[in-house]
Parts: structure tokens; C-alpha cells; sequence
């Protein structure tokens, strides 16, 4: 079956599959997989392969009269088109455009756009790359209205443009001293020729007035803590109803009957409606079911619980947690596809002396952003518009106009403020249920709640996966041989019925890639099966795979009698840079091989000042231990050390965490601290009690008390933040993802230092406490 | 039908006695500061003040807020507590996504009307019902005693005036 085969074969909506799975790095994903006998090649392009936002849907944008527009009473509007869910990127871009734009940044309202990527390029806003790929159009929007402002302004005075310069919102004719502030000439200015690329002047760095600066505050920062903001679930329209569904409990289930007498008789409860299931794969449609519509939440919540239902569970009603384990462990206990092949490592495992193997398990995780998905349509005169707290707002126009019927120019996403998104509200299957109920009902506005319950069971969950390490070791206890075996259902699965075997763009996260310098490395795929919806969590397969390998370097250490940290750097070998090719990452988190090689100085550096900064080595009292983990990852280089306490009872502790972070220059060095703590919690949560077990078929964890997620007195206490200094000249990292693989294994090998104990098996949870 | 007093407005609402307090403020008095985050008073997302007190809205009926003053995140800037943990949380740029800072700042206030000066034990247990998903709690941490320090200034120099 060619990828192309499987492309066509949807019996589902036309959801202009081709542009969103190439927009995931599917179709090349797909291609290769599905092309090559054994070992993945690149494929043979007909064009020039493109890479970073250039590559990405809709491209990059930087239209100065798209972002930009000035009022006359100065207010510089700027529009931020990728979504805001904690990250900063509604201050951070905004920002970027002001600093080159010369805007005073108290007067700049920043303006949220809608879906549409023909007129402000790709707003996927996943894959820490909001700010690696619009950095420079958005300097260039900035700049070319700072021209454009200069340019009204000598034309006004008749003096030429070389004697004018613009400066914290206003034009200064030089030789006179005459200014025009902004609101003054902004007619003017709008009306001049955009200036030319070649015209085009940049700020050198040295000029720079808020990039690499901390006096930028959170753009929505009084609205937050006032009460005052709009997320998904906080859309208020005249005459709106609120609706909950019930939706299949198993996936790939569907209704058989229901019998909805008594909730017609809760008050408040209007209408109830039942929502076709959409045949397979999942993609990003509603999961069917039961809707009730009320005139308000709790009477649509109470409806739902008086509802009769009677569901045909359909063909994964037998998924359950323990036996799936078995599944991963027999499939990695064999041997599998190849993805990258260097050497000769099952004659190297053959010829070693000696030989290590261990076998690592990340459960199932749920995203549970604080904001359950939500969102709010209506419908007049034929044109349906959406507000909704999405992560990809075309992706959602897409889905939803397909689910209508309407012409893509008929719907309109409004994007809201995202409380918390992770990568599930990349998924906009919220905004059709609401779009579908709306369009039942007349196009009444109708909005759709998500419980916390409905959030957890119906996730599109993090993967379950079983990672198995096999060595050769030389007389040192340094490899001469490593075989990886990752086993874990595929994110494909979720757009290709039945895929199978660990993509490119998952694989090329921490396994492929792998950078030890090893003669001998062979990496290899599973091919298992999905039995519930796989989405990109945080990190994505960073997340299993960074668990294994650094875990794995850590054993391999203690196995050696070696510092853990001197021995981690043996691995790296000497600094030099990789090209991804060369270790058959055919995607390099869709960036330029050349411009973003793999450096293993780099990685090296980030070890060294996270363990010089966490004073490596130190004395500790008893059962205190110290934990290192590196992890490359959204072209970016993080190295953790974790200080952890596993007192008496076996309860654990993390009094204090090093981050060494390497991303680049640093555009909004704040924003990126706390990226670093918040990804550093997130992180501990998943490794200390993350996980979704299923039985029959069903999510066994329904809310906050059985799916425990960090608290306060249980987060790591003192968390700082080590940022390598750079210049313009190296190219920009990723923030929003990349800490968070890094702390299950820091915690495993710090537990490890303090109490002897191995884990293997996550989350931690109570597997060091006594009886 | 029964009357609340929210935000120091008393008001009708035609609702049944055990709607949560939470769907009142949200979907008939419009106030949607207040946040949804599990219905089941485990995340603290909800949290508003009743006479003063620190409650989860989402779990508490209407009927219990009779005769009671509500005070929910749109009016706590109006206390000069409230306003003093608005400011350290602004000062030190504690939010991220945000969703669960308006029942952080009110349970932050509760806090520090009882207990000025609190520990680090007492912040974990005035804010462990709250969750956070983005990750804040350090910076919770420290702005809570930043607003402490502040609430304390501000009182000192009232009493130098007075």
C-alpha cells in the first residue's frame, strides 16, 4: 500500500488531508515508512526541499499591512497569529514586531487573528517553533512599518528620509528637532510603498529595546488576574445554549440506543440530539454520541446524568493496560524494522565480552490543561462563526467546514485565549461537536462544555510505550554496540486506519538521533497496534525516549564504577557537530540538516554548567542524591540535575533542580525561565504520578483524584534556570517542550543515587515505599 | 428563586436551590472570572470567597450563599489584600495560560487576611487544593510573600499617617 493509497482512502469529509498531514510531518513520515524495504531512506524530492516555516502550511508571512495598523491616537495594533496557552507568545512576537518597529510598548494593542494561513501563515502553534520560525518575518513587518512611519514623516517636512529617524513612537527630523508622533502619521505612513527586502533595514542587536530584555510585561497579565479574560469556555452570546455529550466510553464504539425521557424533564434542559461517530481513523472528528443542550451548564450536566445509554463498544473493548504491556515487551523482545543502521551492532552484541540490556515503560498520559477543551458557533445567513480555544486555528476552519458543508470563506474561527493547550487542543474535534449542534438547532448559538471526566477519558492520549536498550560493552564499560528497540503505538494511527511502527518525526526525537558516539548503532520500530487516539503530548516521544536513553547511560555508569556525569560525557565523545543524515534523521524537527547540525559541544556545555551550577559532587546527607539527564530536543539543548529525597517511608522529595538551557539567542528571556519551571513541573508530575491505565476498553482515571497531577507542596522547591548566552549568529531553539524529557530520568537517576533503587517502570509513584 | 449578593449587589436568580454557585456566577450572572476546572473541588480553579472565606463554587449550592456575601476575582481588586497579591502576581509574572490564577489570587487572599506573615508550610497548605497545570508554583510561592511584605508596608505606613 503506498502512502498515496492511504491518503485517498477516506470515506471521511474532504479535510484537505494532504495539507494537514503534511503540516504534522506525516506525508514525508508516511512516505518513507510505508517506501522503504528495512532501513528509511529520504525521499526523492522534486522541488528543493524546504525546511523550518517555509515548509510548514501557509508558509511565513510578513505583510506589513496584515500585522500592523496604527490608530490615530497612536495605539499601534499588532496581531498575534499563533495561540496564547502559557507560553507568551500573544506578548513575545507582538513584542518583536514593536522592538523593530520603534513602538512604545505601553501604547501597543495586540489583536488575536483569526484562522487563516493564506493571509498570516502557518499558526500551528505546537512545536516550540512560534518564535524559531517568526521571528525574523515578524523583526520585518516591524521594520518596515518603523520605514514607513520615516518615509510619512520626511514627506511631510520635505526633507529627505536619511534625516529622520524613529524613536519610541514618534519621527524626529534631526537637524531641526521637529517630531510627529505615530497616531499623527499613521494615515499618512499606511498609504507609503511597503519598503523592498533589499530596502529593508533591520535594528542591529546592540539597538534592541525589548528582544533579550525583561520590561515587557504579559500582555493580558491585568485581564488574568482581574477575571476579565475570554478563554474557549468563557464565550457569551444572546440566546446561546450549553450543551455536554455523552460519547462513546470505548473508542471506536458507537451509540445503539438511548432512551432520553427523564433528562427532558431536568429544568433547563431544551433539547437532546444525538451526534453521529465518524468512521475510522479518528482524525480530528467528533466521537459521536448523545448531546444535551440546556440553558445553562448544570442543567445540561444533570441532563446527561439522567440519560438511558446503551453503546456497542466496537472492536477495542478488550484494551487493557497490564496485558498491552506484554504486547510492547514481546514485539521489543524480537527483532523489528530498522530505522538507522551504523555499524554492525548485532555482530558487535554477538562479539562483546559483556553485555547489558534493560527495558523502560511510559504509561498512557493525559494532557488535562486547566481549561477543558470547549468552544462556542453560530450560524446566520449561512456563515457559521466559532470561538474556540484551539491551537490550529485553519486546521479547525478545515474541520469544521467540512463537518458543515460550508465553503472554508463561510466559516470563521475566532481564536480565544487557551488555558493551557500541551498539545491537545491542537485537535479541534470540540469545535465541530459545537458547529454540528449549532447547525441542528437553526444556528442558535450553542456552546460545548467539556467536564474534567469527559477531558480525561476522551483525550487524544500521550502513547503507551515499551523502550528496550541492548549493549556491548568494552573493557571500560563504554559501548561498543547499541541496539534500540522502540515499541509503541504510532500518533500516525490516528490519521491512517491501522498505521503501524514508529514514525520519522517520532523516532527522530530522542531515538534515531541518539548522539553517542558509538561504532555500532541500530535502531529499530515495532509495529503495534492503537486501541484508543494517540495525539503529540508535550514533548511527544521525547518523552518515553529520553527516559530509556538517559536512564539506560546511567545504568551503564554505575555498571562501569564511573561518575555518571564524566561517563555521559564519554558517550557524547569529543565536541563536534553531526549532520542528521548521517544518523538517518531524515527530520531534524523539519529544520535545515546544514543550519541545525546536531552539536555535541553544545550538549557537552549544557552538562557542564547544569552540574557546575548544581555543585556536582557535593556532599549529601543520607538519602539525598543527585540525578543528571540531557536531552536534545525542538533543536534545542537542555541538561537537568535533580536533587531528590526518598526519606525513610520511601515518599520522595525534590528540594532543588538545575536547568541548563541552550536555545539560542533569547527573544523573551522571562518567558523562557518559565517555560523552563513549568515544563520542569510538568515533567516531575508525569514521572511521579502520570497515567492512564485502560480496562475493557475504557480510561480507568476519571478526574483530579484519580489521575493525580503536582501540587504545590509536592513540586520541586527551588528551580533555577541557567540560560547559555548567544548572539543573533546561532540559529533560535524551541522552549515550550524541550525541559520536559528531561526530568523522568533526572528523577530516576537521582532516586537512584540516593536509595540504590532502578526505576524502570513509570510513574514512580509508591514503588519506593515500604509495606 | 433566590437572592445573592455578589460583589456587594444583591440579585435575583431563578435557579434550583442545589445549582453549584459556580454555574450561577458563570452562566446566569455572567461573571466568568471564575473558573470550571473539575466540578468535584479538586482543583481549586472555582475558588471564590463566601464571607470572606475561601470555598470551592463548584460544589457549593446556591442555597448555602444566602444571606452571604460572594466576592469572586472580577471585585477582589477592590480589598486591599486582594489588590496586593494582584500586584506581586503581576510584579513577578506568575501566569502562564492563567486559567487557574483567578482561584490561585483568591485562595492567595484568603491567606493572607488570616495568616499575614505565612510559611512555607502554611502556603502548602492554603494552596494545595489549587492546581496548576503550567507549572507556577514557584513563582505563586514567592509572589504570596512578596504580597505579604507589601500588605505589611502598606499597613505600616497607614499607621505612620494615622
Amino acid at each position: 500500500m503506498s502512502a498515496e493509497l492511504m491518503l485517498d482512502a477516506s470515506n471521511q469529509p474532504d479535510l484537505k488531508r494532504r495539507s494537514l498531514l503534511k503540516g504534522l510531518g506525516l506525508v514525508t513520515g508516511l512516505a518513507l515508512t510505508v517506501g522503504a524495504n528495512g532501513l528509511v531512506r529520504a525521499a526523492t524530492a522534486e522541488e528543493p526541499k524546504k525546511f523550518g516555516g517555509d515548509a510548514m502550511p501557509g508558509g511565513l508571512k510578513d505583510d506589513v499591512l496584515v500585522f500592523v495598523s496604527i490608530d490615530s491616537d497612536g495605539i499601534v495594533n499588532i496581531v498575534a497569529h499563533r495561540s496564547e496557552m502559557g507560553q507568551g507568545v500573544r506578548t513575545s512576537l507582538p513584542m518583536v514586531v514593536a522592538d523593530e518597529l520603534e513602538a512604545d510598548w505601553a501604547k501597543v494593542r495586540v489583536v488575536q487573528a483569526e484562522g487563516n494561513e493564506a493571509k498570516y501563515g502557518n499558526q500551528n502553534t505546537d512545536g516550540s517553533r512560534s518564535i524559531r520560525h517568526s521571528f525574523e518575518p515578524m523583526r520585518r513587518v516591524g521594520a518596515s512599518a518603523r520605514m514607513m512611519l520615516e518615509a510619512a514623516a520626511a514627506a511631510q517636512w520635505g526633507v529627505p528620509v536619511t534625516e529622520v529617524q524613529a524613536k519610541q513612537h514618534q519621527v524626529l527630523h534631526k537637524p531641526s528637532g521637529k517630531t510627529l508622533g505615530y497616531g499623527e502619521l499613521a494615515a499618512a505612513a499606511a498609504k507609503q510603498k511597503v519598503p523592498t527586502a533589499k530596502a529593508l533595514r533591520l535594528k542591529s542587536p546592540a539597538e534592541f529595546r525589548y528582544i533579550g530584555k525583561l520590561n515587557t510585561r504579559n500582555i493580558d497579565g491585568r485581564k488574568i488576574v482581574t477575571g476579565a479574560t475570554h478563554y474557549g469556555i468563557d464565550t457569551k452570546l444572546e440566546g446561546m445554549l450549553h450543551a455536554v455529550i455523552a460519547r462513546p466510553p470505548v473508542f471506536g464504539g458507537k451509540l445503539q440506543k438511548f432512551d432520553a425521557s427523564a433528562t427532558l424533564k431536568v429544568p433547563g434542559v431544551v433539547k437532546v440530539l444525538e451526534l453521529k461517530s465518524s468512521a475510522l481513523p479518528p482524525l480530528f472528528h467528533p466521537l459521536g454520541g448523545v448531546a444535551v443542550l440546556a440553558t445553562n451548564t448544570w442543567a445540561a450536566i444533570k441532563g446527561r446524568e439522567a440519560l438511558k445509554l446503551t453503546w456497542e463498544h466496537g472492536e477495542n473493548k478488550a484494551y487493557e493496560s497490564k496485558a498491552y504491556r506484554k504486547t510492547l515487551e514481546n514485539a521489543a523482545r524480537k527483532p523489528a524494522k530498522a530505522v538507522r543502521n551504523n555499524g554492525d551492532a548485532p555482530a558487535a552484541l554477538a562479539k562483546a565480552k559483556q553485555r547489558f540490556e534493560a527495558e523502560y515503560y511510559q504509561p498512557h498520559i493525559a494532557h488535562s490543561s486547566m481549561e477543558p477543551p470547549a468552544a462556542t458557533v453560530r450560524i446566520i445567513d449561512g456563515k457559521c462563526e466559532a470561538w474556540a480555544c484551539v491551537q490550529a486555528p485553519q486546521a479547525t476552519l478545515e474541520t469544521v467546514s467540512a463537518h458543515l458543508g460550508f465553503k472554508p470563506e463561510n466559516v470563521k474561527i475566532n481564536v480565544t485565549l487557551l488555558g493551557g493547550g500541551f498539545g491537545r487542543k491542537s485537535k479541534p474535534d470540540f469545535v465541530a461537536e459545537a458547529a454540528l449542534l449549532s447547525q441542528a438547532m437553526g444556528g442558535k448559538p450553542v456552546k460545548v462544555t467539556w467536564t474534567r471526566e469527559d477531558d480525561i477519558h476522551h483525550d487524544y492520549f500521550h502513547t503507551v510505550s515499551l523502550e528496550r536498550l541492548e549493549c556491548g560493552l568494552d573493557a571500560k564499560g563504554l559501548p561498543t554496540a547499541w541496539l534500540h528497540r522502540s515499541s509503541a503505538p504510532t500518533i500516525a494511527s490516528t490519521f491512517v486506519a491501522g498505521a503501524k511502527g514508529g514514525a520519522p518525526f517520532e523516532l527522530g526525537m530522542s531515538a534515531v538521533n541518539m548522539p553517542f558516539n558509538i561504532p555500532n548503532v541500530r535502531v529499530e520500530t515495532t509495529e503495534v497496534p492503537a486501541h484508543t487516539r494517540i495525539g503529540w503530548f508535550r514533548s511527544v516521544s521525547n518523552i518515553p525516549h529520553a527516559f530509556a536513553v538517559q536512564s539506560f547511560a546511567n545504568e551503564l555508569a554505575h555498571k562501569a564504577k564511573r561518575d555518571p556525569k564524566d561517563y555521559l560525557l564519554d558517550l557524547l565523545g569529543p565536541a563536534r557537530k553531526i549532520n542528521p543524515d548521517d544518523i538517518s534523521d531524515s527530520w531534524n524537527y523539519g529544520e535545515s540538516p546544514e543550519r541545525y547540525p546536531l552539536d555535541i559541544g553544545r550538549m557537552r556545555n549544557v552538562v557542564e554548567l547544569a552540574c557546575k551550577k548544581a555543585d556536582w559532587g557535593r556532599k549529601l546527607p543520607k538519602g539525598h542524591g543527585l540525578g543528571l539527564a540531557l536531552c536534545y530536543s525542538f533543536v534545542t539543548y537542555i541538561a537537568t540535575v535533580v536533587e531528590v529525597v526518598v526519606a525513610d517511608d520511601g515518599s520522595i522529595s525534590i528540594p532543588r533542580v538545575d536547568i541548563a538551557v541552550d536555545c539560542g539567542p533569547q527573544v523573551n528571556p522571562d518567558r523562557i525561565r518559565s517555560q523552563a519551571e513549568g515544563a520542569c513541573i510538568m515533567g516531575s508530575s508525569l514521572a511521579l504520578s502520570g497515567e492512564i491505565t485502560f480496562k475493557d476498553g475504557m480510561p480507568q482515571q476519571s478526574n483530579f483524584h484519580e489521575y493525580e497531577v503536582l501540587r504545590i507542596d509536592e513540586a520541586p522547591r527551588d528551580i533555577r534556570v541557567h540560560i547559555v548566552e548567544h548572539g543573533l549568529d546561532v540559529p533560535l531553539g524551541g522552549i515550550g517542550e524541550p525541559v520536559t524529557p528531561t526530568m523522568a530520568p533526572a528523577i530516576c537517576n537521582a532516586i537512584f543515587a540516593a536509595s540504590g533503587k532502578r526505576i524502570r517502570t513509570l510513574p514512580i509513584r509508591d514503588q519506593l515505599k515500604k509495606a | 428563586m433566590v437572592t445573592l449578593e455578589i460583589n456587594g449587589t444583591s440579585k435575583q436568580f431563578d435557579v434550583p436551590n442545589e445549582m453549584p454557585i459556580l454555574w450561577a456566577l458563570r452562566d446566569i450572572a455572567q461573571l466568568t472570572g471564575t473558573k470550571f476546572g473539575c466540578g468535584m473541588a479538586l482543583c481549586g480553579a472555582c475558588t471564590i470567597h463566601l464571607d470572606n472565606e475561601p470555598v470551592r463554587a463548584c460544589v457549593t449550592p446556591v442555597s448555602a450563599a444566602v444571606g452571604k456575601k460572594i466576592t469572586t476575582v472580577e471585585h477582589i481588586e477592590h480589598d486591599a489584600v486582594g489588590s496586593a497579591v494582584q500586584k506581586a502576581w503581576l510584579d513577578l509574572g506568575v501566569a502562564q495560560c492563567g486559567y487557574c490564577q483567578a482561584g490561585q489570587v483568591m485562595a492567595a487572599t484568603a491567606l493572607l487576611k488570616t495568616t499575614p506573615n505565612p510559611s512555607d508550610e502554611d502556603i502548602d497548605e492554603a494552596m494545595s487544593g489549587n492546581i496548576c497545570r503550567c507549572g507556577t508554583y514557584p513563582r505563586i510561592r514567592a509572589a504570596i510573600k512578596q504580597a505579604a511584605s507589601g500588605v505589611k508596608s502598606a499597613e505600616s505606613k497607614q499607621g505612620a499617617k494615622s
